[in-house]
């Protein structure tokens, strides 16, 4: 178990492993995404209200069921570099928010588009809505924030001490629904008692938000690796990869 | 397959541009945050293995007065 953890800790083998575990689950990602979003578009009958601008659902709930799963990662991983000053957890945080504010985004903007048609409007300030754009706000700062600082190690601390502060937002989006009278309608998939959504509509939503948590993944690793050769650029096992290339 | 025609399913009773639009965009964004750091990766090693190059071959280049 502690090896475990010293490894996680090793640039090299993080580095190594990331690349491993990419090759495998990149391409299963493309797959999953592809044949959820056929799926989705083509083979499940419109909504009864809703007509076909409901399909929107299959990359606007995985992608913000994801975007709020990405704050969790960023700000734990952001708790882990300040209290135990694991260099590794820093570079997981900073591979998170570009990600992280790309997955709100696009939650955001084809909420946008599907608001439209449903709600007659391509922007309200409904509580969840403007809840997540107070999300995207948090990625966008935490990037931001590491930019303006000269020194890395500074740079870092204020960064997770941003992005642990800005969990008090994270509550505030999932309750919205329910403490605020608003547009957005109620879970519809819960893990108790019974789903609001016919099956035939939940198992390609569930296929694509298991695909966006994948793609998440395969994001992180990816932003993971190049922010470790970046630091790492001095060192011998990275010159040496250097020279292989 | 619900839909009995391509134009059909382009169409989608009217909603087809908000979908197709909301997809497109999705696509983009995902290939976008996919091939950035592919990239950076790339060219971070080629400058590296540049580097090392330069620093480990002999200096060919003539001192001038």
């Amino acid at each position: 178990m502690w090896s475990f953890f010293h490894k996680l800790g090793s640039p090299p083998w993080l580095y190594s492993i990331a690349g491993t575990v990419l090759r495998y689950l990149l391409p299963l990602t493309v797959l999953a995404l592809a044949s959820g979003t056929v799926w989705g578009l083509l083979f499940t009958s419109p909504d009864f209200r809703q007509g076909n601008s409901y399909r929107i659902i299959y990359i606007h709930v995985p992608s913000a069921v994801v975007a709020l799963a990405g704050y969790y990662v960023m700000a734990i991983a952001g708790a882990v570099s300040l209290i135990w000053r694991m260099k590794m957890a820093d570079v997981a945080m900073k591979a998170t928010a570009p990600i992280g504010a790309a997955f709100t985004f696009i939650a955001l903007f084809t909420g946008a588009v599907w608001g439209k048609p449903t709600w007659g409007a391509w922007w309200v300030w409904d509580a969840r809505i403007t809840s997540m754009l107070v999300l995207l706000f948090l990625y966008l700062g935490v990037v931001a924030l590491y930019e303006a600082y000269d020194n890395k190690e500074a740079a870092g601390k204020a960064c997770a001490v941003l992005s642990l502060v800005g969990m008090v937002n994270i509550p505030i989006i999932y309750k919205s629904v329910d403490w605020w009278y608003s547009l957005h309608q109620p879970a519809s998939i819960k893990f108790t008692g019974e789903s609001t959504i016919d099956s035939s509509m939940m198992y390609p939503l569930l296929l694509m938000i298991v695909a966006f948590y994948a793609l998440f993944t395969c994001c992180l690793l990816l932003n993971m690796r190049t922010e470790i050769l970046r630091r790492e650029a001095r060192t011998q096992w990275v010159k040496k990869l250097a020279e292989g290339s | 397959m619900f839909f009995d025609s391509l134009q059909s399913a382009l169409y989608m009773d009217g909603h087809g541009l908000y979908v197709w639009v909301a997809y497109l965009v999705t696509l983009l964004v995902i290939i976008v945050v996919i091939a950035v750091p592919v990239r950076q990766r790339k060219r971070l090693l080629l400058q590296l293995a540049v580097q090392g190059r330069r620093a480990a071959g002999p200096v060919l280049r003539r001192e001038e007065d």
